[in-house]
């Protein structure tokens, strides 16, 4: 079948650079961190299909994971504290590669995580995203949101090798460009690539009550603990996918300045916060990629939050 | 052709707009003295078009999508042989009465439906609510919003437009024809799509929010 194959070129162009990450001085890389690309994209492994799906209580389960992914609004309030949806930021419903996957989660964890100074397991990484990338509260490890969301990311990585990183997974990670990145020319390739979308205030889009386009800064976003507030993460993210449809299209400066555009803007304050924005830096900014919390920008203090 | 477009046009606009009626519905029912035929002659009072000749339905759209549609027509970015130069003969005041006019026709509303609807058999369907992401193609809907109700001015609505007149435009983006869409969006799409995936897809939104 199609699998054997895929998954044989899978073990065979990934395991070397994979453990090569892990070796030198014994020292423990953060694993959950955005890796060099393994493989050529070509390679990908391929998540089952959606038709395939059973109609038994495990396929049903798998439905609901999958629902709860595309529509997480309808945990708004409960779990969901701002407008967008898992699958906003994890395209195709997760399976998209170089858009964090979900089958390329699944096979990782547990791993230990620089974020949370441990060793996390696949539905504590889940909880992350809630607490940060969805501003929301975490539903607790044996409720039934984590346990269908945790079976739709099963299902997915149906016949994936556990343990290596999978090509695809996670977004890319671009390195920061020579000549450094810049807000201004960022505000340009926005207007130009971004607004018609996301809006000219990146406030998004909305169809009724709910985001056609989603929100990319303001209160309906991703909070500053999200790892999308990194310009390193939103670069990498941007590159490969947007614009929507339009995925590799931007130059690697144009996704850097872009990336550092949109996230100099104010959004929902990081949950963690503690004392003051600057003690908060110094405890979860400082060493968190390249970012623009507790900065002063053009006079004004960021990271100053939305309620 | 010309003699049933000739017809249609005695019998729609046969009872003239009065003096001092909304100017759109005057310039839709008698066209202007400058040349711009009466639009209702192929779109119709309320705003249906007409399947078989492919004109388009233009009841609900956004205004500003259908404003900017008369000015790009106006401007020669749009190419058509039979609508350019009826939009040419419009001037700015009256593309933005006639928009506001059809714009305001009611439209049965689009069902809400999108990708955390079940899995649809039909490709047409699977096209507009699943995409086809293996070749970087988004479901019609992420754009077009759920059931292609249309969102803003920007993304216009599908549902309940004709098939023929669907899969005109994604062929005319696919050969190159149209190419007035903000960032290429929509030629970037339709150039991924073959002629199959362009008919089941244009018969799904054709069938969609009608009364
Ligand atoms: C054609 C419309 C469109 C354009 C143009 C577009 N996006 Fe998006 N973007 C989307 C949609 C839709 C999503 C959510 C994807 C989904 O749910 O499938 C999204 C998601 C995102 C996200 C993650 C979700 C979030 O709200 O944070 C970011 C970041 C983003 N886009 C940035 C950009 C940037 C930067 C540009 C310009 C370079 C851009 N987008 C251009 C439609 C667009
Ligand atoms: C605002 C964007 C955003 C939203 C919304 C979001 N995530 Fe994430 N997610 C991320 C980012 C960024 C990463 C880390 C990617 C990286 O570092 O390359 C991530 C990582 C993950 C991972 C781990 C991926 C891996 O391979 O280690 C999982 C699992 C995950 N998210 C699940 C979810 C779920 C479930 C939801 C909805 C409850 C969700 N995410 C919502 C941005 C988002
Ligand atoms: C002789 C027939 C005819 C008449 C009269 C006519 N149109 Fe059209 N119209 C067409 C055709 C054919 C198209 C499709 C063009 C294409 O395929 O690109 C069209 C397209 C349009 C569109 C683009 C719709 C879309 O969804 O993008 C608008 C708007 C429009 N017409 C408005 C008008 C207005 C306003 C008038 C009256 C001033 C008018 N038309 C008169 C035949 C006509
Ligand atoms: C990435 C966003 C995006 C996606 C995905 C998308 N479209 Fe579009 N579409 C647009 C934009 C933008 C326009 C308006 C073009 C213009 O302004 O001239 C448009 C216009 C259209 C029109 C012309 C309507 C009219 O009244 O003239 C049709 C037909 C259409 N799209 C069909 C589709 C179909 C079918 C799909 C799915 C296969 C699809 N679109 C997916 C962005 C998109």
């Amino acid at each position: 079948m199609h699998h054997r194959y895929v998954l044989s070129a899978l073990l065979g162009l990934s395991l070397g650079p994979a453990f090569a990450a892990d070796a030198p001085g014994g020292a423990i890389a953060d694993q959950s961190e955005p890796h060099k690309r393994v493989a050529p994209a070509t390679e990908r492994f391929e998540p089952p299909a959606e038709a395939s799906i059973s109609k038994d209580a495990f396929g049903q389960m798998v439905e609901r994971g999958r629902q709860l992914f595309v529509n997480t609004q309808s945990l708004r309030g409960q779990y969901v504290g701002n407008g967008l949806n898992c699958a906003n930021c994890h395209l195709d419903q997760g399976r998209q590669p170089h858009s964090a996957p979900l089958w390329g989660a699944w096979t990782a964890y547990p791993a230990f995580r620089k974020k949370t100074g441990e060793v996390s397991t696949f539905i504590e990484r889940i909880q992350g995203c809630f607490m940060y990338s969805m501003n929301g509260k975490a539903p607790a490890a044996d409720s039934e949101e984590l346990k269908a969301l945790s079976t739709y990311a099963y299902w997915l990585a149906k016949g994936a090798p556990t343990g290596i990183d999978l090509p695809g997974r996670l977004y890319p990670a671009l390195p920061k460009p020579k000549g450094g990145f810049d807000i201004a020319r960022g505000k340009a390739v926005y207007a130009e690539h971004c607004a018609v979308c996301h809006g000219a205030s990146g406030e998004g889009q909305k169809q009724g009550e709910h985001y056609a386009f989603p929100p990319l800064w303001g209160r309906d976003s991703y909070n500053w603990g999200a790892g999308m507030h990194r310009v390193n993460t939103a670069a990498g993210f941007i590159q490969a996918n947007m614009p929507l449809g339009q995925g590799g299209t931007l130059s690697e400066q144009q996704a850097w300045d872009v990336a550092a555009f949109v996230n100099s803007h104010e959004r929902p304050q990081d949950p963690r916060f503690t004392v003051d924005i600057e003690t908060t830096r110094q405890k979860f900014h400082a060493n968190d990629g390249v970012n623009f919390y507790g900065q002063t920008l053009d006079g004004v203090l960021i990271g100053q939050g939305i309620d | 052709m010309n003699r049933l477009v000739l017809i249609a046009f005695a019998a729609i606009a046969g009872p003239l707009a009065h003096a001092g009626e909304d100017p759109g519905k005057q310039l839709v029912q008698q066209g202007n003295a400058q040349g711009a035929l009466a639009c209702a002659t192929c779109h119709g009072v309320d705003g249906a078009g007409n399947a078989a000749a492919g004109f388009p339905r233009l009841a609900g759209l956004d205004a500003g999508y259908i404003a900017r549609q008369l000015q790009d027509f106006h401007a020669g970015t749009r190419v058509q042989p039979v609508m350019a130069p009826i939009a040419k003969a419009l001037n700015p005041d009256e593309i933005q009465a006639v928009a506001a006019y059809y714009a305001a026709q009611p439209l049965a509303p689009a069902p809400a439906l999108d990708r955390s609807s079940p899995l649809p058999q039909d490709p047409g369907a699977q096209l507009a609510l699943r995409g086809d992401w293996s070749k970087g193609v988004p479901e019609c809907t992420r754009c077009h919003g759920a059931g292609g109700a249309g969102v803003g001015s920007q993304f216009p609505r599908l549902a309940g437009q004709h098939a023929s007149y669907i899969a005109t435009q994604l062929k005319s983006w696919r050969d190159g024809s149209r190419h007035n869409d903000p960032g290429k969006l929509m030629e970037t799409v339709a150039k991924n799509l073959d002629d199959a995936q362009i008919d089941a897809v244009s018969h799904y939104f054709a069938g969609l929010g009608q009364p």
